[in-house]
């Protein structure tokens, strides 16, 4: 890992170490938002939530244009996803599922000892 | 780990799990028939689970919603189309608003969970399809932000040679 690669990493965790930046990102993840609805959403200023959305664009987790007056801003997880990557995901959610599973079952025999 | 195969198709956008588990069958499909057992399965630790709606008939309605950290609410909903008690059911699973009106925006998969007895146990294989990539995308984006596992993902991309 050369140093922008960590760079990258450290903007990428900054990012998604704080509560309303994540929220934010789930938000324009599931389309896109005017900077000034987003900042409709949170107790804080606006020049607040213009500066969380700003963090999450550093770390390329985000995408602004300009609209009129208006700045948009979109997800844009997707440069660094495959398909594949993205069934790994997937997989990690079930494989937390099926060990829930085993932990339930295994308390049946627990309570008949 | 009961986990013994997965498949990723990349094509068809599905992934296929195979579980081992050290129980009868009736007992692994009342997991899924009993929505006390369901809800303790289904969600995290951090996003835990409550199922409202449990109708696990062809035709019938489960919803469900996982609450997060800060209390925020996430619902769903599963569309049974097919039960075969206690050997399969195939459903659709998808997003919905808190009131369980189903969110057409969002992207809805395709599942079908079958259990056989196997070595005095059970194996269940659980299928998931996903329409469109971008679908499957969408989902994992909002799920994973939740767990984090998404950073971690992308650390491996940037890490890649």
């Amino acid at each position: 890992m050369n140093g922008d690669d960590e760079d990258r990493a450290d903007a990428l965790f900054h990012a998604l170490a704080d509560r309303t930046r994540r929220d934010i990102l789930r938000r324009v993840l599931a389309g896109e938002h005017s900077v000034s609805a987003l900042a409709e959403k949170y107790d804080m200023s606006f020049a607040a939530v213009q500066k969380h959305v700003a963090v999450l664009e550093n770390a390329g987790l985000l995408t602004k244009r300009r609209s009129g007056r208006e700045q948009l801003a979109s997800g844009d997880v997707a440069a660094v996803r495959s398909v594949s990557s993205l069934l790994t995901e997937l997989e990690q959610v079930w494989r937390g599922r099926i060990a829930r599973i085993d932990e339930l079952i295994a308390l049946d025999s627990t309570k008949e000892d | 780990m009961p986990v013994t195969d997965v498949t990723h198709d990349l094509d068809t956008r599905t992934l296929t799990i195979t579980a081992d588990f050290a129980a009868p069958v009736a007992r692994i499909w009342q997991v899924y028939a009993d929505p006390r057992q369901l809800e303790k399965v289904w969600g995290p630790p951090t996003y835990p689970a409550t199922v409202v709606d449990h109708a696990l008939e062809p035709g019938g309605r489960v919803t469900y919603y996982m609450t997060g950290p800060d209390g925020e609410k996430f619902a769903g909903y599963w569309e049974i189309s097919t039960v075969d008690e206690p050997r399969s059911f195939a459903f659709a699973d998808g997003f919905a608003d808190e009131d369980f009106t189903p969110n057409p925006e969002l992207p809805v998969s395709q599942n079908v969970y079958t259990f056989t007895e196997h070595d005095g146990g059970t194996r269940a294989t659980y299928t998931s399809t996903y329409e469109t990539a971008e679908g499957l995308q969408q989902v994992l984006d909002m799920g994973v932000i939740e767990g984090a596992t998404s950073a971690i993902n992308q650390i491996d991309v940037l890490l890649a040679p």
